[in-house]
């Protein structure tokens, strides 16, 4: 008697798949980047040229202008760009959560991942301006 | 010999710890509210034996589960100092001389003292089909045995020595902030399932690993590992069950079900 609506409650029980791993996927690979790289930058940045050991020419305007202006420095530039963006955004999406924020997770979604993918699209449009100028 | 050793029991026994417990019947007490208590402290003593001498000796209404005393039924848990631990696991020579506060497992409803509710972890641990699923049912006894090397039991050895004593969904802030994720010894445990080699219910568990209250209400704060008192470590396999997923997602885009 008591088997049968057990066994269908199972069999109607629906299963929602999560679009998460998307984002997770972004987020780890950006997360990988920021990790190895943001030491070197702050080292080249911060340290090696204000203390004269590297050249600051290296990183003159020029120098950058004409690296951005490359198909794979537009590249490189891009990755570096979006990549951290998204892993920051999702932390912050997923944080909003920790902090007990529950109102409008719809639209906390959009507005973070939305930001991370217009600055996306923007860094994309500026550097094939330059690579077509 | 005999009478150094008495001696050296004594000076023991001289010295006293404070014990708080949180208590809460809930026929007469409003809301839960702390008791202390203090009793003979010997080193060797674990947090289950002290609140056994209180039941026995100091305050007979005291309520708490325990059945095994040594780390194997999983029914002893409580907050020691806020953290999640096994009572027969905890001794006093690791707090001594500083005051031991218990608490009734953090994440769960308290039932009375340091009894909580279960039903939440139970069902869950039932939700992910934790059986083997063979590939044909059909299969003859006397055909024999499924069997399996030892690289093969390697793969989800780890994650089966779990004893379900809910420290780790206790643990987990998660869980804390949504009781509808699937959380962190039942995932284990799905892992456990899917990672068997004799295991042919991958693909039925994946749904529900796939959830948004599967896998990915997780953001490896990785607190579960730390508190779970047989190494099983949740919190990978809730990261290899995210790979899966992830490997999922992108079959299920070219070959939807
Ligand atoms: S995974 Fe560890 S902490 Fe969690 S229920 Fe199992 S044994 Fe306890
Ligand atoms: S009494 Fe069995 S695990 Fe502690």
């Amino acid at each position: 008697m008591n088997v049968q609506p057990t066994t269908n409650a199972l069999q109607e029980k629906k299963y929602i798949r999560s679009n998460e791993p998307v984002f997770w996927g972004l987020f780890g690979a950006g997360g990988m980047l920021t990790a190895f790289l943001t030491p070197v930058m702050v080292l080249v940045t911060g340290l090696l040229i204000p203390l004269g050991i590297i050249d600051a020419d290296h990183l003159s305007y020029d120098k950058l202008h004409g690296f951005a202006s490359s198909w794979y420095g537009a590249a490189i530039i891009l990755v570096l760009v979006a990549l951290p963006l998204w892993h920051t955004l999702h932390r912050i999406f997923h944080s909003l959560h920790d902090l007990g924020i529950k109102r409008g997770r719809d639209w906390q979604q959009v507005i973070c991942y939305g930001f991370a993918f217009a600055v996306s699209v923007f860094v994309f449009t500026l550097l094939l301006q330059m690579l077509t100028q | 010999m005999s009478t150094q050793a008495t001696h050296a029991q004594q000076a023991v026994v001289d010295k006293v710890i404070e014990i708080e417990i949180l208590r809460y019947r809930p026929e007469q007490d409003e809301k839960p509210f702390p008791q202390g208590f203090e009793i003979p402290y010997h080193p060797d003593m674990s947090i289950l034996e002290a609140l056994q001498y209180i039941k026995d000796h100091l305050d007979s209404s005291v309520s708490f589960r325990w059945s095994c005393r040594m780390a194997i039924c999983g029914s002893c848990g409580l907050m020691v100092n806020n953290i999640p631990k096994l009572g027969c696991k905890a001794f006093l020579r690791d707090y001594y001389p500083q005051k031991v506060t218990l608490e009734a497992l953090a994440n769960f409803p308290i039932e009375r003292d340091l009894v909580v509710v279960m039903d939440d972890f139970i069902k869950k641990l039932e939700e992910i089909k934790p059986y083997i699923i063979p590939e044909r049912d059909e299969k003859c006894l006397s055909e024999g045995t499924y069997q399996q090397t030892p690289e093969q039991m390697e793969k989800y050895a780890k994650f089966s020595m779990c004893i379900n004593c809910g420290l780790c969904y206790s643990a987990c802030p998660q869980y804390g902030l949504d009781k509808s994720f699937t959380g962190p010894a039942a995932l284990a445990l799905l892992a456990r399932y899917n990672r068997d080699s004799r295991d042919a219910g991958s693909a039925e568990r994946m749904k529900i690993v796939n959830q948004e209250q599967g896998v990915w209400s997780c953001t490896f704060v990785g607190y579960c590992s730390v508190v779970c008192p047989k190494g099983v470590d949740p919190a990978a396999a809730i990261q290899l069950l995210k790979v899966e997923s992830s490997k999922d997602y992108l079959i299920g885009m070219f070959k939807p079900d």
